[in-house]
């Protein structure tokens, strides 16, 4: 490292390649927010005319031209709802096992293969998770298009995110917690439920936060896995289309739905804007309240 | 974790009960992965029985009709628009991290990050519905179609600098202050400071957040498939329309059967091996990097 700060060229040279390189680094910067603003005022500007109260609660007319996202919304909330409903349990577990009891009981083996498996699942692309939920769901397990298929293939998806945040949350609580839990003979069980858990509790919501974040953005591994109607869900085991799904179809396959899809993109983004707010303060809250009873 | 063995008896077996209860789960969770990558062969089986690896590469194109399944094309389109992608984001995200570690005023440093930070979380459909409004009649009034590699290079590189320019600016505050001090009172400019030290010693957690934004380009479906044109042919220029992989894999499932079914399951498959391997060397460059801390 020294060795290489004392072959720098001589000052004059250095001082007009300071400059160069602090232009350069503020235009990049500018060049970043520029495009942000770009999208965001392209998306405030093409969307806000359609956006209204009615716009959603109403039913989609004329595949999606007119009228508003009511059922859309309504089968977005849907498939969110049973991939939490399946995301919640399976996560908790693990993640309570990956952090409380794994660490001296199997080897350390079984857990360097869960650890192994949450990486690789992480890093799957999503529209291989549509592939993956079309064959188990749709066609194995009989379920075909529906929002059964769409939600439990989301949950696949959310999985490795939601067990790493909750597992953080849970091996962030001071360990004198547990010990204090033990010192006054709470089983290990109970110690989970009245100390750790409600302890972790904001990290695991603000890890919940942004696995719904995710799930709300996600597209590909819904197309072909809760499908495509657009009328009001009657149950869970009727296809519906999500609001994502409802942005694609509408700007590529109807002519004429850009303005729709712009409102519907607004009104995502304000769902995932609030979503990611919620998941922030959480987090702070979290920190914040660390730092006093330690 | 300190736990005491002499609870009473029926608070232990309680215990036994969540050990057995929670690892069971954990252990399903793990399995899903087995499941993934079971399914993903099983159903393309009839095609991988029949012909072998050997027909993705060396038929006569993509004619799913006839029997022809050359996943070539794209492919490349899948790498080219990757790599490009990568090609602009780098820089820009590099120098926007460097930016706001040690270039920006301030009141800056918060508001971008959480800019980055909305970039990040805005969804793929959204970019690809901009693109295709916005980019796409850019390109195209520049050399038609505009439907076009260059267009899926762009928003691809758009969606992918959040990942770089973050995990940029974690790997640059990581730096140690001892350096970057040492740095300054041996008299070396801002630029001597970033070029000579900050960068250098930051490389390793640059490069994971490069592997990790190529693997999230790779997987991309719908931003590339709204603004790419999607013909399938090996692209030659900036301006062809190209078809990824992920595009095909949406576009023909909902009405492929048999072998062509297969066929798209098959390169299922093979873009999970490729994000794998990238997955696979991150992991490697991060173990690398803290065992080279360690040694420092």
């Amino acid at each position: 490292m020294r060795k290489q700060s004392l072959s720098f060229p001589p000052v004059s040279i250095r001082l007009s390649g300071d400059m160069i390189l602090t232009s350069l680094v503020w235009v990049a910067t500018a060049l970043v927010v520029g495009m942000f603003l770009w999208l965001l005022g392209d998306l405030l500007f093409h969307g806000f005319n359609r956006l209204s109260l009615a716009f959603l609660t109403d039913a989609p007319q004329n595949s999606g031209r007119e009228g508003g996202i009511g059922s859309i919304l309504v089968s977005t909330l849907l498939i969110l709802g049973v991939a939490l409903l399946a995301t919640l349990p399976l996560g908790l577990g693990t993640a309570v096992y990956l952090s409380e009891f794994s660490a001296n009981k199997t080897g350390g083996k079984t857990t360097r293969l869960i650890r192994m498996s949450l990486n690789m699942l992480a890093g799957v692309p999503s529209i291989v998770f549509g592939l993956f939920g079309n064959a188990l769901f749709c066609i194995w397990l009989g379920m075909g298009f529906s929002i059964w298929s769409g939600g439990l293939t989301l949950a696949c998806m959310m999985l490795p995110l939601f067990i790493s945040t909750t597992e953080a949350g849970l091996s962030a609580v001071p360990d004198e917690w547990r010990q204090g839990a033990a010192a006054l003979g709470l089983s290990h069980a109970s110690a989970l439920w009245h100390v750790l858990l409600p302890a972790a509790a904001p990290a695991i919501t603000a890890g919940l936060m942004l696995s719904i974040g995710r799930a709300l953005a996600e597209t590909a591994a819904l197309i072909f896995t809760s499908g495509y109607v657009d009328r009001m869900p009657e149950s869970l085991s009727d296809s519906g289309r999500a609001l994502s799904v409802h942005i694609y179809d509408m700007s590529m396959n109807v002519t004429g739905g850009d303005e729709t899809a712009y409102g519907s993109a607004l009104v995502l983004i304000a769902m995932l804007v609030l979503i990611s707010s919620i998941a922030v303060s959480l987090t702070n809250r979290f920190l914040a309240q660390r730092i006093t009873p330690s | 974790m300190i736990w005491s063995r002499h609870n009473t008896s029926s608070l232990a077996r309680a215990d036994t009960a969540l050990t057995r209860v929670t690892g069971s789960i954990a252990l399903a969770v793990a399995v899903l992965l087995g499941l993934v990558l079971m399914l993903l062969i099983k159903e393309s089986g009839a095609v991988l029985a029949e012909g072998g690896w050997i027909r993705f590469f060396n038929s006569d194109g993509w004619y799913p009709q006839s029997g022809e399944y050359n996943l070539l094309p794209m492919l490349w389109a899948t790498l080219a628009a990757s790599l490009g992608a990568l090609l602009i984001a780098l820089p820009l995200g590099v120098m926007s991290a460097v930016f706001s570690r040690f270039y920006a005023p301030v009141w800056m440093v918060s508001p971008l990050r959480r800019i980055m930070m909305l970039l990040a979380g805005i969804p793929s459909v959204v970019y690809g519905l901009w693109g295709l409004t916005v980019l796409v009649p850019l390109v195209g009034s520049w050399m038609p179609p505009g439907s076009s590699l260059l267009s899926a290079i762009f928003i691809l590189a758009l969606m992918i600098l959040p990942t770089v320019s973050l995990t940029s600016e974690a790997a640059l505050t990581a730096v140690s202050p001892a350096s970057l001090q040492g740095a300054a009172a041996l008299g070396l400019s801002r630029k001597g400071i970033v070029l000579g030290v900050a960068i250098p010693e930051a490389r390793a957690g640059i490069m994971t957040g490069a592997l990790l934004a190529t693997m999230r380009a790779l997987g991309e479906t719908m931003a590339v498939l709204m603004v790419a044109g999607n013909v399938v042919q090996t692209p030659g220029s900036l301006f062809d329309s190209v078809r990824v992989l992920t595009a095909n894999i949406a576009l023909e499932m909902p009405y492929a059967t048999g072998d062509h079914r297969a066929a798209l399951f098959a390169s299922g498959l093979l873009l999970m091996m490729i994000v794998t391997l990238l997955a696979w060397l991150a992991g490697r460059q991060q173990a690398g990097d803290e065992r080279g801390h360690a040694h420092a």
